[in-house]
């Protein structure tokens, strides 16, 4: 009954778009929903990567612990974003920090289990692996955009 | 032969006063003129002045608010006019031309949803037209107001944001590159906030002023979601100097910057944005 509701609720969600009704029941058969407090982690670094988040509310930061520092803030994700790359591939070890900005409502998603189904039906992987390729890409575009420094002022006068 | 002197009046400073002077962060200062004699400065918001530090130089400035009927003019210290200028105490003396340009067509933005997008320095001449649109009460359309700068201390005029965001007919997100520990926005650039704010692209106006290539991405980010290019302004900065289009030293494309703009439909200068000749 749960899964039933949960894919319904994946439907209204770019990031599935493309993925018909059978697909998002097989999906939704590996997630459940989750909440965080604000400062919580949805995970660390280092740790097993055994899940990843779709952001249904509130703001996660991805963070990394830079000695001397603290927690430094490389990228923030948003309601409707996804949390987590890392259990796609090996060694599944996350590579930053995930913790919520602000109180978060997300569905979490067994890395085993969704490896499982779509190694048992490659044409679920691929579509699967479509959707976290553009993940990645907006991700890759959006760090070079930032490496270019956009708000430095080249004028002088 | 001499020439007219309506014909010379644009290229005579006339002379202000600084009446108050405040640093907004580091390397950024505000000043409030007042003239020094004759009317007060007349602006429309999006317009920039020629502001003359005697015996330095002259540079373009950008109109940046008006308080107790003096004009505000935010200068970024970038080189020996501008820190001459930012340098300037209460009471000294500056030439002021101007103002000139184009400006951010407020009324034609009128029942329509209002979508202002500020990079680093560019919320100083996106902010008279933000007050502008806060100011009329009887105005249709939701307003976004969306900022982005390179760290939580390059962000400029952070209280009156702070403001803005508590007023529920705003819309508000501030994003930077980089984060210190203890900043609880977004990270990331200032295009990447416009899928999420609330406006309807089809009848939705964009303000968009930062450096070119932050302008240049947040214009296709607004293109992608909807908004037509015609609706979509932009402040174009070159490097003006007579500031009526008869030097030239701002050339852009067949457009000079300080007469046919700064602030252009971006469906006029969309072609020559991304060209490295121009």
């Amino acid at each position: 009954m749960e899964s039933t509701s949960l894919e319904q609720l994946l439907a209204e969600y770019e990031f599935f778009g493309a993925l018909g009704p059978a697909d998002l029941a097989l999906i939704a058969g590996c997630g459940r929903n989750e909440h965080f407090d604000a400062g919580g982690f949805l995970f660390r670094q280092g740790q097993q990567a055994d899940r990843f988040y779709l952001v249904r509310a509130g703001r996660v930061a991805l963070e990394i612990e830079a000695p001397g520092r603290g927690s430094l803030v490389i990228d923030t994700v948003e309601t409707g974003g996804v949390v987590g790359i890392s259990w796609i591939f090996p060694p599944y070890r996350w590579q930053f920090d995930a913790r919520a900005s602000e109180p978060v409502r997300a569905v979490g998603f067994d890395a085993a289990c969704l490896r499982q189904k779509a190694d048992d039906d490659p044409r679920l992987g691929y579509e699967l692996m479509k959707s976290f390729a553009g993940v990645l890409a907006q991700r890759m575009q959006s760090a070079r955009v930032r490496l270019l420094d956009l708000y430095s002022d080249v004028r002088t006068g | 032969m001499s020439a007219p002197a309506e014909a010379l009046a644009p290229m005579v400073p006339r002379p202000f006063r600084v009446a108050a002077r405040w640093p907004e962060m580091r390397g950024v200062v505000t000043l409030a003129l007042e003239p020094v004699g004759g009317p007060p400065l007349g602006f429309a918001p999006g317009q920039f002045t020629m502001l003359y530090a005697f015996g330095v130089g002259e540079v373009p400035i950008s109109i940046s608010g008006r308080q107790d009927g003096r004009v505000l003019q935010t200068i970024r210290e970038v080189g020996a006019v501008t820190r001459a200028l930012c340098a300037a105490e209460p009471g000294e003396v500056l030439g002021v031309r101007g103002p000139f340009g184009s400006d951010w067509a407020l009324p034609a933005a009128q029942g329509r949803d209002v979508v202002v997008v500020a990079g680093g320095l560019g919320v100083a001449p996106l902010r008279p037209a933000i007050r502008g649109l806060v100011a009329d009460r009887d105005r249709d359309g939701r307003i976004s107001v969306l900022v982005g700068a390179r760290s939580p201390d390059d962000l400029l005029f952070l209280d009156e944001l702070r403001a803005l965001a508590d007023d529920p007919r705003l819309h508000v997100a501030v994003t930077v590159d980089h984060a210190e520990p203890g900043w609880a926005g977004p990270v990331g650039v200032v295009p990447e906030l416009i899928p999420d704010a609330p406006f309807d692209p089809s009848n939705a106006t964009a303000l968009v002023c930062g450096p070119e290539v932050m302008m240049r991405f947040t214009a296709e980010a607004l293109l992608a979601r909807g908004v037509p290019a015609e609706r979509i302004l932009v402040s174009m900065e070159r490097n003006m100097k007579c500031a009526i289009g008869h030097c030239g030293h701002c050339q852009f494309g067949p457009e000079f910057v300080c007469r046919d703009g700064p602030i252009f439909r971006y469906e006029r200068v969309r072609r020559f944005i991304a060209v490295r000749e121009v």
